[in-house]
C-alpha cells in the first residue's frame, strides 16, 4: 500500500545538529462523566452500537443541548490544576465540517474564548531536572463517533466502499489541553513530549476526571512539530500527527518526524502543512489530509447554549477540592519513606506509590513495603502482563499480608530466606504468612542449645578467625555467622548467631 | 461588502460537499450574491454600542446534573436512516479525505 512507504530521514543527531524542533502538544482526554456532555445518554465503554444514542448527540431536528454540570466542574478543575486562569465568562461555539463522524454535521466545542487559559505544567525529566511547558488553553467540547470501514481489505478508508458509524461515542465529555510552542528542548525534544504526556495523565488520574486510558483512547494526543535552522530563533511550517496513543509512540512520533523533516529541509524541499497519520506498527507517519484552515470551520456562537460564567467562589470552592499535586506528593511521600532517587523513581515507574502507602499506613517500614511489593511478586506481575497493583488485587493479597510478614520476622519467628518462601507461598494462595509459615514448618530454631553447641563448633573448626576476632576485627565474624547458619540449615537468626559468636570471642 | 467569486462558491461547495456543475455553479454566484446584498442591511444596523449577544435569553450556567436518561432503543435510533448495517448507520465512503 502506498500510503504506508516510508519517507527518507535524516538521523536524529544529524538533524539536531542542523536543526532546532518546536513543538506543540494537544491532548485530548475524555471526562468520566456518567453522561454525555450535552444529554443523558450514558459513556459506557465498549456497548453494543448505537445503544448510548438519543435526538441531542444525534443531531434530530429541534433536539436541545443542556450542559452537564460535572464537566464543567471537571473542566475548570483541569484548568486550575494546570495553573491556569479560569473564564469569568465563556461560550460554546460551532465547529462547522460535513463528515459523518458528527451527525449535526458540526461539533460543539470552544473557540475564541476558552474555560481556561494560560497556564503551565512543571515536568520532570529522567535526569531529574525541570522543564515547565506553557498551556495555552484547556478548552471543553465533545466527541465524535466511530466509523467503521467496509470493503477495504484493511478496515481503514482505503478502497472502503461505505462506513458503518456507532454514535455511541459521538458527545462524550471532551477537555483539549493546548500547550504554548516547546521550545529549545534540543536533543531532549522526544523526552519532554512523553514526561509532559505522563506528568498529565498523572495529574488527570490525580483529579479523578477521568480514567486516561491512552490504549481505550480516552487520551489522546496530536504532535505539532516543526523544525528551524539551529539556532535561528524561527518557526518553521508544522505537521499535525494526529492520534499518538501511547506514551512510548508520543517519544518515536516526535524522534520519526524530526528526521522526516531534516530530511525534506535539508534537500532543499519545504514542508507541506498538513496532517500525518501515525502507525503504530512500523513507527512511521504518512501523509493525510491537507490541514484546514481555521476559517473553513465558520465557527460561530453556539446559539442553543447560553454562556458559562462561573462565580468566583464557585472557583475558589473547587479549587479547593484540587488533590496534592502528584510532584509535590511525590517529593513529600520520598521524604517520608525515606527511599533515594533511583528507589523512588523504580517504585514509581512499577506504579507502586498507592500501594506503598497503604501498606505504610496498615503499619508496614517503608523499607518492607517497597521489599516486598517489588520483588517477587513483580516478577510474577510482569509475567502475566499485568502491573503489581491489578496483580495482587486478582490474587487478593493485600497490605495486611505484607504487615504480617514484616510483623513474623521482626518477632524472630522468621529469618529473610524464610519470609521469602513465606511470601512465595501466599503468592501461591496457600493463606495468610502465618499460615504458610505454619503449612511450611518455617521456624527459626529458638533452641538456644543447639545455636550454641553450633557456634561453639564453629569457632573451634576455625581458630585463626576466631583469633582475629578476638583481636578485634570483628567484621571477619560474618565467614562464621555464614558456617553458623548452614550447620543449623538455615533455621537460625542469624543476628543472633552474630551476638553469641561475638559473646564467645569477648567482643560484646 | 466585497463581491462572492466564483472561487468562492466553489469552495463553500466544496466544504458542504454539494458538487455543483459549472453552469450551477455560475448560477449561484449570482444567486447567492443577491442573497448576500440582501442580508447585508443589517451591517447598516447602529450597533457601536450594543454588546454583541448569541443568545436572546440574559441568562448564564444553564446546566444539568450528571445523571443518565434512557437512550433511544437501536431501532429507534436507526429507524431515519436510509441504510443500516450491523446495527451502525450506513453512510457513503467520504472521497479524498484521509
Amino acid at each position: 500500500m502506498t500510503t504506508t512507504t516510508a519517507e527518507p530521514t535524516l538521523s536524529f543527531d544529524d538533524a539536531l545538529a542542523a536543526y532546532d524542533p518546536a513543538m506543540g502538544l494537544e491532548v485530548h482526554v475524555e471526562l468520566g462523566t456518567n453522561t454525555k456532555m450535552f444529554c443523558g445518554c450514558p459513556t459506557e465503554f465498549g456497548a453494543e452500537p448505537n445503544t448510548q444514542v438519543c435526538p441531542v448527540c444525534l443531531g434530530l431536528p429541534g433536539a436541545l443541548p443542556v450542559v452537564n454540570e460535572v464537566a464543567v466542574e471537571s473542566a475548570i478543575r483541569i484548568g486550575l490544576a494546570l495553573n491556569c486562569s479560569i473564564a469569568p465568562w465563556c461560550r460554546f461555539a460551532r465547529k462547522n465540517y460535513f463528515y459523518p463522524d458528527m451527525p449535526k454535521n458540526f461539533q460543539t466545542s470552544q473557540y475564541d474564548e476558552p474555560i481556561a487559559v494560560d497556564g503551565y505544567l512543571d515536568v520532570e525529566l529522567e535526569d531529574g531536572s525541570t522543564y515547565r511547558v506553557e498551556i495555552e488553553r484547556a478548552h471543553m467540547e465533545e466527541d465524535t463517533g466511530k466509523s467503521l470501514h467496509v470493503g477495504g481489505s484493511t478496515g481503514r478508508i482505503h478502497g472502503a466502499t461505505h462506513s458503518l458509524v456507532d454514535y455511541n461515542r459521538a458527545g462524550i465529555p471532551l477537555i483539549e489541553i493546548v500547550t504554548k510552542p516547546i521550545l529549545g528542548t534540543r536533543e531532549r525534544a522526544p523526552e519532554v513530549a512523553k514526561a509532559y504526556v505522563a506528568t498529565l495523565r498523572d495529574l488527570l488520574k490525580a483529579l479523578e476526571v477521568s480514567d486516561v486510558k491512552m490504549e481505550q483512547g480516552s487520551m489522546r494526543c496530536d504532535v505539532n512539530l516543526s523544525l528551524s535552522p539551529a539556532g535561528a530563533g524561527t518557526l518553521g511550517t508544522r505537521t499535525e500527527t494526529k492520534n499518538v496513543n501511547s506514551l512510548r509512540s508520543v517519544e518515536r512520533a516526535v524522534r520519526y518526524e524530526v528526521g522526516r523533516h531534516a530530511a525534506i529541509l535539508a534537500g532543499g524541499g519545504s514542508i507541506t502543512q498538513e496532517t500525518r497519520h501515525w502507525h503504530e506498527d512500523t513507527g512511521i507517519t504518512t501523509s493525510g489530509r491537507v490541514k484546514s484552515d481555521a476559517e473553513d470551520y465558520r465557527y460561530f456562537p453556539e446559539p442553543d447554549l447560553v454562556p458559562v460564567a462561573p462565580s468566583e467562589e464557585a472557583i475558589e470552592a473547587l479549587r479547593a477540592t484540587l488533590p496534592e499535586p502528584p510532584a509535590e506528593r511525590r517529593k513529600r511521600l520520598q521524604a517520608e519513606w525515606g527511599y533515594g532517587d533511583l528507589e523512588m523513581r523504580d517504585v514509581m515507574n512499577a506504579g507502586l506509590v498507592d500501594l506503598i502507602g497503604a501498606t505504610v499506613a496498615a503499619g508496614a517500614s517503608p523499607t518492607a513495603a517497597r521489599k516486598w511489593w517489588s520483588g517477587e511478586i513483580a516478577r510474577r506481575a510482569n509475567g502475566e502482563g499485568v502491573d503489581v497493583p491489578t496483580y495482587a488485587s486478582r490474587l487478593g493479597v493485600t497490605p495486611a499480608h505484607v504487615v504480617e510478614l514484616e510483623g513474623l520476622v521482626t518477632a524472630g519467628r522468621l529469618n529473610d530466606s524464610m519470609a521469602r518462601q513465606a511470601w512465595e507461598g501466599v503468592l501461591d494462595g496457600e493463606g495468610t504468612p502465618t499460615e504458610v509459615a505454619d503449612a511450611r514448618g518455617l521456624e527459626l530454631v529458638q533452641d538456644t542449645g543447639a545455636l550454641e553447641a553450633a557456634v561453639d563448633a564453629v569457632i573451634a573448626g576455625n581458630p585463626d578467625v576466631a583469633d582475629k576476632i578476638r583481636d578485634g576485627k570483628v567484621q571477619a565474624v560474618g565467614a562464621l555467622i555464614g558456617q553458623v547458619m548452614r550447620e543449623m540449615k538455615g533455621q537460625a537468626d542469624a543476628a543472633a548467631a552474630r551476638q553469641l559468636i561475638l559473646a564467645r570471642l569477648g567482643q560484646s | 461588502m466585497a463581491d462572492l467569486t466564483r472561487d468562492d462558491v466553489a469552495h463553500l461547495a466544496g466544504l458542504a460537499r454539494i458538487d455543483l456543475s459549472d453552469a450551477e455553479l455560475d448560477r449561484m454566484v449570482g444567486e447567492l450574491g443577491v442573497i448576500l446584498e440582501a442580508v447585508a442591511t443589517v451591517q447598516q444596523a447602529p450597533i457601536a454600542d450594543v454588546e454583541p449577544m448569541s443568545h436572546p435569553m440574559p441568562i448564564v450556567n444553564v446546566t444539568r446534573p450528571d445523571v443518565v436518561r434512557p437512550s433511544l432503543t437501536p431501532e429507534e435510533a436507526l429507524a431515519g436512516a436510509p441504510e443500516a448495517e450491523q446495527q451502525r448507520f450506513s453512510v457513503p465512503r467520504i472521497l479524498d479525505e484521509e
